[in-house]
């Protein structure tokens, strides 16, 4: 599979581009594209960045590693995410990470080998009122129960 | 739609819509400050006594009037809504249910302060939340009221850009260097201070960081006046705040008080009590960085920055953590440790370490392999780290072990073992390990 953007994602990129000063700082809205386009952020696609950025690889990489949610390997089409931080710890985030852990039989910032899940043990979300709280991708699940876990899993495991 | 405390969040339905919006007379306060010159804004905004609600406290009014007047470079505003301190999920409520409220805000900081363009920072995970807050700049462009247009639609010729940018998970780019360090496309290590932003921010220009709550307030401020918002809540830190309630309370949420408004009416009066009618052992009063309060030390405490400080800790993001007679504090305090280790940049030896070495003692203390002295080494630790680094995320992790310490110091002895005992080595004779147990215990 070549890596490369799509003309009309270029264009797009360079309407990102010119909403700032500087055209660099653009890049952390064209690794959410590259990241959404492709699943992650593989050596490839972080050279393709650095391309259609004018940035060497070594830059794209830099600011790629640096934040948690940019991944560096392949994770489930259902990233599951759980929050263990302290209000979310008071009220049983813990046990929704053992059960998804143990239902899945994979740990921590991994997937299962057919691709569909991965687990990864999240700080703060930002949801402590509706602690304790999941995500599955880009979805916010707040006071949840072991109960929805296991129905959001099954549902998300024929799809 | 300004009645006090609803002020921030005013109880209109569907506000979040910029015809409702407008309709309860929304963007009007921007044409109440244009009619001023920018000082009388900023004499404004200080008269209030607005103070910066991203944590620090500091005066609004002030921090302001540090930007350099003239128009000879550009200059910036960046709002932050990275909200990641553990515990605070109030900013998230204005992306929500008053976008249009924050815009305005944008728009009178920046005719104040000359800026004519403004970055919306909101945290990576927030994805709907970032979806809600670009929606409503759209609207805001499509009704031409930010943008060029808006010097038709208002009249004069100040005119704000605004665009909404979005983070990808890193606590350390709240902290409002390493914020500009994202922004500007760079790994979001903390910068050192000086030079401050006010003279070198963004792209090396003048740039003003303020909270998305701070911000929020401002048009609040011109519809009822610096001298009505000033005579609400506590005299020193002025104004209606946004109070997130989490841990072990029975309904959680986010509710707009006044300051200095009883940490016990906020709990039981407006969070309906503790589950299970418990006892409070502890709260954290604004976000996990704060040193903690006793449960039996909460009577009669208000909750406003000055009244905090009297007692040694702060307002902070005024996210109120509540945990019940039977919460284990050494293991919240671990996982506390846990994280700022794993968010500490790793610039500065005193916090790459020293939040390391406090992850280490507080896990040897959770799982009774800990002396009494250990506790004394925890502490020392936390001290070194305090005030000797860049960034103030090293205080923010040596607040509340040192916090947790001083108030609950039983509570981490009674999970040490005996200082040192002789028996001890009969135990490691009688139960030494075989080579086989070794190798397996150690992959
Ligand atoms: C480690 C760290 C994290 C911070 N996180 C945030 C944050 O998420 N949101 C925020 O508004 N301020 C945060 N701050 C405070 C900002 O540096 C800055 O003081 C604030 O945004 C200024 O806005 P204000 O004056 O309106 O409060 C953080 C500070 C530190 C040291
Ligand atoms: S105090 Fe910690 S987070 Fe802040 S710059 Fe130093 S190492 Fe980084
Ligand atoms: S502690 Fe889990 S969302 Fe804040």
């Amino acid at each position: 599979m070549s890596i490369s953007f799509t003309a009309e994602e270029l264009r797009k990129i360079d309407e990102l581009k010119s909403r700032y000063p500087d055209s660099k700082a653009a890049i952390m809205p064209v690794l959410w594209m590259a990241q959404h386009k492709w699943g992650w952020l593989s050596e490839d696609v972080m050279r393709h960045v650095g391309d259609v950025m004018n940035l060497p690889y070594a830059h794209v990489k830099g600011v790629a590693t640096f934040y948690t949610m940019y991944f560096k390997k392949p994770m489930g089409r259902h990233h599951v995410q759980v929050c263990t931080n302290v209000s979310c710890m008071l009220r049983g985030g813990e046990k929704l990470l053992d059960h998804v852990t143990q239902r899945l039989g994979i740990g921590n910032n991994e997937a299962t080998a057919d691709g569909l899940f991965s687990i990864e043990e999240v700080e703060c979300m930002g949801a402590c009122g509706g602690a304790p709280m999941i995500a599955i991708n880009e979805t916010f699940y707040e006071n949840a129960t072991i109960e929805e876990l296991d129905r959001l899993l099954s549902a998300a495991s024929v799809s | 739609m300004y009645t006090a405390p609803h002020l921030v969040l005013p109880k209109v339905d569907n506000l979040r819509d910029i015809n409702v919006y407008m309709a309860n007379g929304g963007y009007e306060q921007y044409k109440k400050a244009i009619r001023m010159t920018s000082d009388e804004v900023i004499d404004t905004v200080k008269r209030s006594g607005l103070r910066g609600r991203g944590g620090a406290c500091f005066p609004t009014g002030l921090k302001w009037s540090f930007m350099p007047k003239g128009n000879d470079k550009p200059k910036y505003l960046a709002i932050n809504g990275d909200e990641s301190e553990p515990g605070s999920f109030k900013d998230r409520q204005i992306f929500e249910y008053n976008p249009h409220q924050l815009i305005e805000g944008i728009m009178i900081a920046g005719y104040a302060m000359g800026i004519a363009k403004a970055f919306i920072y909101i945290r990576g995970e927030y994805h709907a939340w970032v979806s809600m807050m670009e929606k409503a700049v759209q609207e805001a462009y499509d009704k031409g009221v930010i943008g060029e247009r808006m010097k038709t639609t208002f009249g004069g010729d100040y005119a704000i850009d605004i665009v909404v940018h979005k983070g990808a998970g890193a606590y350390i780019c709240g902290e409002e260097t390493s914020l500009m360090n994202s922004l500007e496309g760079d790994r979001a290590y903390p910068r050192f201070k000086p030079p401050f932003p006010a003279n070198k921010g963004l792209w090396g220009m003048p740039t003003t960081i303020n909270n998305v709550e701070t911000i929020a307030t401002v048009p609040a401020i011109f519809a009822i006046g610096a001298e009505a918002y000033a005579s609400i809540g506590a005299p020193g830190h002025t104004g209606t705040i946004l109070f997130g309630i989490s841990g072990h309370v029975n309904k959680p949420q986010v509710i707009e008080l006044p300051t200095g408004t009883p940490l016990t009416e906020i709990i039981y009066d407006h969070c309906g009590g503790v589950p299970g009618g418990k006892r409070i052992k502890a709260i954290i009063p604004g976000g996990s960085s704060m040193p903690p309060l006793r449960g039996d030390e909460i009577d009669g405490v208000l909750m406003d920055e000055e009244s905090l400080k009297k007692l040694g800790t702060h307002i902070g993001t005024a996210g109120i953590m509540v945990m019940d007679e039977d919460t284990d504090i050494v293991k919240v305090t671990l996982r506390i440790a846990r994280f700022y280790h794993h968010e500490s940049c790793g610039q500065c030896t005193p916090c790459r370490e020293g939040c390391g070495w406090m992850e280490k003692v507080l896990h040897r203390l959770d799982h009774g392999e800990a002396t009494s002295s250990d506790i004394d080494l925890l502490y020392n630790v936390a001290s070194n780290i305090e005030g000797n680094t860049i960034c103030a995320l090293g205080d923010a992790a040596a607040w509340p072990v040192k916090g947790f310490i001083e108030k609950f110091r039983d509570e981490f002895e009674a999970r040490c073992k005996p200082e040192r005992s002789f028996i001890s080595l009969n135990v490691v004779h009688g139960r030494r390990n075989t080579a086989s147990t070794l190798v397996s215990t150690t992959v």
